[in-house]
Formats: C-alpha cells, structure tokens, sequence
C-alpha cells in the first residue's frame, strides 16, 4: 500500500516542511485515518456527496463523438454536472468534515482555475466556517467570474502578486498563512500535491470518481474499459479515476499542458519536461532550471498552470504503470469548440485537454476498443479566454 | 572541531552570546556582500548565516523574497556561492552557514553539494523544508559540515528530544509560529519554551524570526545561547541601495545590537 507510513511513494513524496508544521501534519494523519475507520464520518461524508453534490455523477457515452472519430467507444465521466461544476468538491467535502472534526474554524485554500476556491468557498458556507482563499493576481484576472462566485458564497479572495502571480504563488503564500496560524487554521489542500498526508488525503477523496466509473462502466458494457484519460495539472482527477483501477490491465493516460508547444518555454508538461525535485513540500517532479530555481509555467488552463506535480503521478511515471502526454493550447482549443458543438457540452479548458489527446488516440482504435475521459468540469469559467484565444487564430490557416 | 562549534565553545568560555546575521548572498550584489561580512565581521558579528536565494521562499516573509528576487536578477546560483565562499575564506575564518531550501542542493546533486560545501569553507547547513525525517540522504561529512535543525513553539517534547539529537552546531529556535520578518513584540512564552529545551540538550540554542530591535535582542540574549537577525539587516540593505553608506550603516546597527547583548 502506497504511500508507506512516511508518505512516500517511491522516492517521491514525503514531508518536506517547516519544523513549525511537523507536529500538525501529524495531527492531520491521526485524524484521517481515524476518520477512514469511522462508520459515521463515512456515513456523513456519503450523505454530503450525494444529497449536496449530485452523487453520482453519469458515466455518458458520447455517441456522436464516437460517430466523428471512427474508432473506439468514447464515454465521459461527467465530474462537470458535481454541483458547483467540477470534482473538487468531492476533496472539499471530505476536507472539511476531516477540519471540523479536528475543531478548525478557519478554511483557507489556495487557487488556480478557481475551481478549488469555488468548492471551498461553498463547503465553508455550508458548515459556516470562515475562508481565505490565495489566488495569483493573474489567475483572478483570466477567472473573474469564479472570483465574483467565491465573493458571493462569503470567501475572502487574497490576491497574490508575488512571482508568476498564478497557483504556485497561491500555494506559497497559503503554506505561509499556515504556518502563522497553524494552531487555528486548517489548509484545505486542492490537489494530490503538498506534503504527507495531503496526496493520499486527496486521492482518497477522489477515488469515488473511479470507483463510480468502474461500477458504470460494468452496468453498461459488462467488461473494465481499455482507456482511462484524464488532465494532468497537480493530478486529483486523474488519481481519483485511476486509482480503483491500479491493479486491473487498464492503460492510464495522463493528458499534460503542452502550451505553446512542449518544446517551448511556454508550457506545464512536468512529468514530460521537469527533473526530480522539491517544491510545497513533496519530492516529484518539477519544472525547473539547473540551478534549481522553479520556472514560470504556461497554459491556456489555469488549473493546469503548475511546475509541480502529485508525487504518486511521478511514481506511476517511473514504474510505467501510467503514461504522460501533452496537447498543445491550441488543441485543446479545437478539443473544447468540438465537445461544445458535437455533444452541447462545453468542458473545462483543464478537462479539454483530456478531449484533445482522446481525438487522437480513439481514431487509431478499433471500434471494440472502450476509451473512458474524465470530465473534470465545465467551462462556463472559460468562456472569456476562449474568446480572446479564438481572436489570436482566426485567420490563421493550419 | 569546525568553526561553529569552536565559536560556541569560545563564547561560552568568554561568557558570551553569539550574535548571528542572516543576509542574502548577492543582494544586491556579491561585491556587496563580501564588504558586509567583512565589516560585520569587525562590529562584533560571531557567525553568518549567507542565504542562498530561491524562487519560491515559502519560510520566507516579503522582506527576504525580495532580497531573493534581487539576487536572483543577478542571476545568483549556488555553484556561485560556493565560489564566493571559497574566495572569502581567504580574508576571515568567520563561521559560515548556508542556509537554502532542499531544492538548489538536490538539484546540485546531495553528496556533490556537501563535498563542495566543505571545500568551499562552509560549515554548517541551515535547510528550513528538510525536517531531521527527510534528511537521510543528505551525506554530511561527519563533523566537516553541521546540520543546523529547527524547533518551534510547536515543536513537542518527543521532536525536541529527537531534532536534540540530530542537530549540529547549535539548534535554531523559531520564536514565533510563522515566515521570516521583524516583529514589533515577541512571543510571551519564548522564555518558558527556551528553558524547556535547555533542560534537553546542551546544544547551543539560538533564537531567530522576529528580533529587529537591539532591545529585543538584549531581552532574548538572556534566555538563549545566540540570537539571529535577518530581516531588520535586509531592511537597511533595502533602504540603502544604491547609496555608498550601505555597508556602513549595516555595520552600525550590528554593533548595536553587540553592545545591546554583551
């Protein structure tokens, strides 16, 4: 079982933070796995996911974007119709009762896409708890409308200015409000990134993504699909879907932001790209110069804007067990106007890049082959980028 | 016995406390920096904590992230420091500890980066995101090169016995809970909590994060071992870029804080 008792995975992982937080990571532990062996704070946490979420959420064959591709079967893990529009409230949900037992009274979170601070913001609402969520000064200018959503659910949005002024930034200043009011406060961690116990903390959370899928998929084709594919930014979705299948044949596909190009400076590849290293207090892969210094990252998805990465992503990485690639933003571009048009569901630009890898990969299938995509949220969020973005290629011939 | 440990054990034969400045390598420039140490040296300066800067100082308060961003612009690296260092030995034998997050080091390449260090004159290792339970694989050459570890106001008295065990040099105390910067008061326990861990170990204690004043240094040099300065000296670095008085005034607020703790 990974992690082992220390949090790694491998050689990835572990607890890489100020002595201040040692003994709270701790607590954290105790706490969890208390909670895990804990038929109530199961019970509650099921109540939460399905009465206030919409647990669970459809497995959707996608027929007419099947009919376009000539090749495997597509479903769609529809994590985009969890109430407030992606899966991150799966994690938010689990957090928050894991805080309220451990008697916190003050949420705060960091943000990339907004989504995590949306769902964060809405869990706090319901159990009346306070919530600071840190979002790059960037990232609130390109996601203003979750900005507007998080203000009226009653969170305080602190921008932040320093660095990229995107989520790495976010997380730095969150750890440093941390470890400031560590006694009061409790870190609702959004991704499977961060110190021990956060990755396991978080992919457990989201495995109800693949564990619904798995039971769907049986429903409805009597056989475990061939494809999971799923974005990778920090990595929760796609942990969260692959995780229940970890010991079945099914190959994993990890979609990363290619950006610009993967070869260019302007993307967030990490698995791809980056080398081993130590950032927010886990050992994984990390996009960087060889002095060490983090690199600013692109991506046209917000939520996939990140020089880091879950360190149980680098570990299926190292032992094959999933395989990481990448999509341009302009491909995911294509991937979002075609979902929109093709099936009247408009994805998340993260979740588009799951749609732009399947694009090429359900064509060189045959028709018996079972692809599954994670629809991590959906794209109401997106809607001004894409806009801008379309604006940048029009015109331009391919 | 390296530097430090020979430091502590001079003070305390002279019944004296360390006094530790924490500057940023290359802020603003390396030229700068060699001067500081040198002129910090003479205003009574036992030990230098050299900061090598990184792009992402999550211990860090905005004081030395911006010290870091400008170092950084000076395309600052740690293979530079080491050289630096290096140069510097040559003019002052003043104890000298690195202190940088894991990442620069594990990307240099762990046991290239503490053999190097040695050579470069480095004597201690201050690494704010490795815990003693991350801090195996970091090959310390024996008694060549001290791991400096931290305790907190959090830390409880089974990790103050451990991180007792496994810190070399001196145990770095962090007054308060929380990043780097200069406070206007200290913590009301800082004294109780000291004594707690003196009653532990008799490794040199040294109490930084938050001492600005020459009279919270005299306050705090009572109960511990060695105080540790940082931000309030960036502050007058930052207020004096560009002027010729930089190196002088830093030099005059050291000395007052000598003065305040001797």
């Amino acid at each position: 079982m990974l992690p082992d008792r220390k949090g790694h995975f491998g050689i990835f992982g572990g607890k890489f933070v100020p002595e201040t937080l040692m003994g709270l990571l701790r607590e954290l532990e105790d706490a969890y796995e208390k909670a895990k062996k804990d038929k109530n704070f199961q019970k509650e946490l099921s109540y939460y996911l399905n009465k206030y979420a919409g647990r669970p959420t459809p497995l959707y064959f996608a027929s007419r974007l099947t009919q376009k591709l000539k090749g495997a079967k597509i479903y769609l893990k529809r994590e985009d119709l969890c109430h407030t529009g992606a899966h991150k409230i799966n994690n938010t949900l689990g957090q928050i009762l894991l805080a309220r037992k451990m008697g916190k009274k003050r949420i705060i979170a960091e943000t990339g896409a907004g989504q995590h601070g949306v769902a964060t913001a809405t869990a706090a609402a319901m159990f009346g708890l306070s919530c600071d969520v840190y979002m790059g000064k960037e990232d609130i200018h390109r996601q203003e409308l979750n900005v507007l959503r998080m203000r009226l659910l009653g969170a305080n949005v602190i921008p932040v200015n320093s660095g990229s002024q995107t989520l790495k930034d976010a997380i730095n200043e969150t750890i440093r409000d941390w470890v400031t009011n560590v006694r009061t406060t409790y870190y609702l961690l959004g991704s499977c990134v961060g110190p021990h116990p956060y990755p396991m903390i978080v992919r457990d959370f989201q495995q109800v993504i693949g564990k619904e899928t798995k039971r769907q998929i049986i429903e409805s084709e009597g056989r475990l699909p061939d494809y999971l594919v799923a974005c990778v930014g920090g990595g929760s979705n796609s942990i969260g879907l692959f995780y229940p299948f970890q010991k079945s044949k099914v190959k994993f596909i990890g979609v990363e932001a290619g950006g610009l190009g993967v070869n260019t400076e302007k993307q967030s590849a990490t698995l791809i790209k980056g080398k081993v290293g130590v950032l927010h207090g886990t050992k994984s892969f990390l996009i960087q110069d060889a002095d060490g210094q983090v690199k600013p990252t692109h991506s046209v998805a917000p939520g996939l804007d990140y020089p880091g990465v879950g360190p149980e992503h680098s570990y299926y990485k190292v032992t094959g067990r999933a395989k990481y690639v990448s999509v341009t933003d302009r491909e995911t571009l294509e991937a979002f106007s075609l979902l929109s048009k093709l099936e009247g569901i408009i994805p998340a630009l993260e979740s588009a890049h799951a749609i732009a890898y399947a694009k090429k990969l359900a064509p060189s299938l045959s028709k018996n082959k079972i692809i599954i995509i994670c629809l991590s949220g959906r794209g109401d969020k997106d809607i001004g980028i894409v806009i801008e973005e379309l604006k940048k290629y029009k015109g331009k011939t391919r | 016995m390296n530097r430090i440990n020979a430091k502590f054990k001079e003070l305390r034969q002279k019944n004296k406390k360390a006094l530790i400045v924490f500057i940023t390598c290359g802020d603003p420039d390396l030229k700068t920096t060699e001067k500081l140490i040198l002129q910090m040296e003479k205003q009574g300066v036992d030990i230098i904590e050299l900061g090598v800067p990184f792009s992402d100082p999550l211990a860090d308060g905005p004081t030395i992230q911006e010290a870091s961003q400008r170092a950084l612009a000076n395309k600052i690296s740690l293979r530079k420091i080491l050289a630096f260092s290096k140069a510097i030995r040559r003019k002052t034998e003043i104890p000298l500890a690195l202190m940088t997050y894991y990442n620069p080091v594990y990307k240099f390449g762990i046991k290239k980066f503490t053999q190097a260090a040695v050579k470069s004159g480095i004597d201690g290792l201050i690494i704010p995101d490795l815990p003693p339970e991350e801090c195996k694989e970091l090959d310390l050459l024996k008694d060549n090169l001290d791991l400096i570890c931290f305790l907190s106001p959090t830390s409880s008295i089974e990790r103050m016995k451990k991180i007792a065990k496994v810190s070399g040099g001196f145990i770095y105390y962090v007054s308060v809970t929380g990043v780097t910067g200069t406070r206007k008061t200290l913590s009301g326990n800082l004294r109780a909590h000291l004594a707690q861990i003196k009653k532990i170990t008799t490794t040199p204690l040294a109490v930084g994060f938050g001492i600005s004043t020459p009279t919270q240094a005299k306050e705090v040099s009572k109960y511990a071992d060695g105080i540790i300065v940082g931000s309030a000296i960036i502050d007058i670095i930052k207020k004096n870029l560009g002027k010729k008085d930089l190196v002088k005034e830093v030099g005059k607020f050291v000395g007052n804080l000598r003065q305040a703790i001797d």
